[in-house]
């Protein structure tokens, strides 16, 4: 009989090394100090919006250059449920993810009548329009922003260390499941035909694929991990404003930089593309701007030379994934 | 307020709707012939302020004048920048145009901020600054927005006419409709792409002098000025030039009078302006009659 397997090689290596890479990361509150925490948070954080955005992008095809409205809208939600409703931080974040669905619903209803690049900047409008609504918001400090009360922060853990130490293990289990549900959406049937719709989005609608559902579902699932962890990444930041929590640079141009120097359309290219992009901006921060026009340059560089990122020259090459995702047709042999 | 004052504040946005279909044309024209949407138009204007800031600082002309150099520097640059490197992104696959002109738009704004540092920057353009002409009794308009929005009714005309009477725009309607039978009539795509893209920045040379005499201007406020073009695009319907003119002008008007409701609630009417027409009305008020 022929079967149908997923797990090669190098999947079952790229499994095992990721469960080693957790352990590691989940001590990390004992072999790292303070700096090295705080910069694996923020990776961590990174690796699961590109792995969102990956998703929509890379294999749903929808372009977007306005998820920092869900950023901005998930660290929002969780000011305004810890400062007006006095919820504690971590239900915060989880509630975060629900209400950005529910909002990601109509927008994407009004947005989906955009096709391609034009999408792309509806998307951005969103976010603008959410940016502008933020400031007026003056119970949330309006376009000045506001920071999290003390209260609010202590109540999280009695001492710094500890609350360092909870909210770096929050970004990681945080950033696991993302990216755990993004495997396990992918190895669905859904994941079959989001990779088809990847592939050829003709012939998938052709092959009787539902391609506008599969889409809305995809953007209203990213918008509710891209909510979540908007909401941790400002319980890290213990400040928000609407030009911080909108910004275009650090939620949208980071995150595309990310996803496509690792690899779009590949699960592990936004993991690859956050290591290259943070030893990049640890070696080259202090240029400045300069830095910025130097990553926009390897962007450029990237998308016209190699566009399938660094880790699909290596997928290409070798026939690796780390992940157990693709489906290879085992024939057995005649007799 | 009176009605008079309701007539000048959407008369004031009327004529702001000028520049914004200014900066629409150029998007919709790149848009029209290679189905490019450029996201860092909105930097090209602001490079074209910094053109236009040095050529009046080094030569000591009034900017109007400066238009005569910033027009060609920037056609010039759309011309190369379409052969040399967006020419290469053009194809089925949509992503490559629209990163590499996000990472263009990051280039341009790091680029000018390395150069021009982030102060606010304005163009003084003279005594025509501060000329007025009056209406009537109560409604004065300033010559320079009246000079802005008759330029852009000029340009919108002008691509109009070069679209249907020109050998140019023959091409441009051709490579448009379908490029490669528009390659075996002996066009060269290469060319007529890079021609499009010289004549969207030529617009955008416009565009953006008369949007640095108009307000402040520094390194980061490309971004918006990408999407009030964009919105008017839409709003007025894909591939009608006219339309995009009307598009402009209800952008305009609705920023005004959403700023005399409340400063804060100006750019948030126009946008909502455009999300309530993109919800009713998606392909646009007057969008292009196929055929």
């Amino acid at each position: 009989m022929s079967r149908v397997e997923r797990a090669t090689r190098s999947s079952r290596i790229g499994v095992a090394l990721v469960a080693v890479a957790l352990i590691i990361l989940a001590l990390a509150p004992y072999w790292g100090d303070r700096q090295t925490l705080r910069l694996l948070a923020e990776m961590l954080t990174f690796a699961a919006l590109a792995s969102l955005w990956n998703l929509l992008a890379g294999y749903a095809g929808l372009v977007s250059v306005g998820q920092q409205a869900f950023v901005g809208l998930g660290g929002y939600l969780l000011f305004a449920l810890a400062i007006l409703l006095e919820v504690h931080p971590i239900p915060a974040i989880l509630i975060a993810g629900p209400i950005g669905a529910l909002v990601a619903i109509p927008v994407a209803l009004l947005i989906f009548r955009l096709r391609g690049a034009y999408f792309a900047i509806g998307t951005w409008v969103v976010a603008e329009v959410f940016r502008l609504l933020a400031s007026q918001i003056s119970v949330l400090g309006g376009g000045s922003g506001i920071s999290l009360p003390a209260a609010v922060v202590i109540a999280m853990a009695p001492n710094r260390q500890m609350r360092e130490f909870e909210i770096y293990w929050l970004a990681l289990a945080l950033t696991a499941v993302v990216l755990g549900a993004i495997v396990l959406l992918l190895r669905s049937r859904h994941g079959l035909a989001l990779t088809a719709i990847r592939d050829n989005e003709q012939a998938a609608q052709s092959n009787g694929i539902d391609v506008w559902r599969i889409k809305f579902i995809v953007y209203v699932l990213t918008a509710f991990g891209t909510s979540m962890i908007g909401a941790l990444i400002f319980l890290q930041k213990l400040r928000i404003s609407p030009d911080t929590a909108f910004s275009v640079n650090d939620w949208t141009a980071f995150v595309i930089f990310i996803t496509v120097s690792g690899g779009i359309g590949r699960i592990e290219g936004p993991v690859i593309g956050t290591i290259i992009f943070f030893v990049l901006r640890q070696t080259l921060a202090d240029l400045g701007s300069l830095y910025l026009l130097m990553m926009g340059a390897v962007a450029i560089a990237v998308m016209l030379w190699a566009p399938k990122g660094l880790w699909g020259i290596f997928a290409e090459r070798l026939g690796w994934q780390a992940m157990p995702l693709r489906r290879h047709l085992m024939l057995e042999k005649k007799p | 307020m009176t009605a008079m004052q309701w007539f000048n504040v959407v008369l004031q946005g009327v004529l702001i709707g000028g520049l914004y279909a200014m900066f629409a044309s150029g998007l919709s024209l790149i848009f029209g012939v290679m189905r490019l949407v450029n996201i860092a138009h909105g930097d090209l204007i602001v490079l074209a302020a910094y053109i236009s800031l040095m050529v009046t600082q080094a030569l000591g002309v009034d900017p109007l004048t400066s238009l005569l150099l910033v027009v060609p520097i920037m056609a010039l640059i759309g011309y190369a920048l379409q052969r040399g490197l967006l020419n290469r992104t053009l194809g089925e696959d949509l992503l490559p145009p629209l990163l590499v002109t996000f990472g263009l738009s990051i280039i341009i704004q790091n680029g000018l901020l390395e150069l021009f540092t982030a102060d606010s920057r304005r163009l003084q353009a003279g005594a025509i600054e501060i000329q007025t002409i009056q209406l009537t009794q109560s409604v004065w308009v300033g010559a320079l927005p009246l000079i802005q929005f008759v330029v852009a009714v000029a340009v919108i005309a002008g691509l109009q006419a070069l679209f249907y009477k020109t050998a140019l725009g023959r091409a441009f309607r051709a490579t448009s409709d379908d490029q490669s039978v528009a390659q075996l009539m002996g066009l060269d795509t290469r060319h007529v792409f890079a021609m499009a893209m010289a004549l969207s920045l030529a617009i955008v040379a416009i565009a953006g002098v008369f949007l640095a005499i108009r307000t402040n201007f520094d390194p980061a406020i490309g971004p918006a000025r990408l999407i009030f073009g964009f919105e008017a695009v839409i709003i007025g319907g894909l591939g009608s030039m006219w339309g995009t003119l009307a598009g402009g002008i209800i952008l305009g008007i609705s920023q005004a009078i959403g700023a005399q409701i409340d400063p804060g609630w100006q750019l948030l009417a126009g946008h909502i302006v455009f999300l309530a027409i993109l919800a009713v009305r998606p392909q646009g008020l007057f969008p292009k009659v196929s055929g």
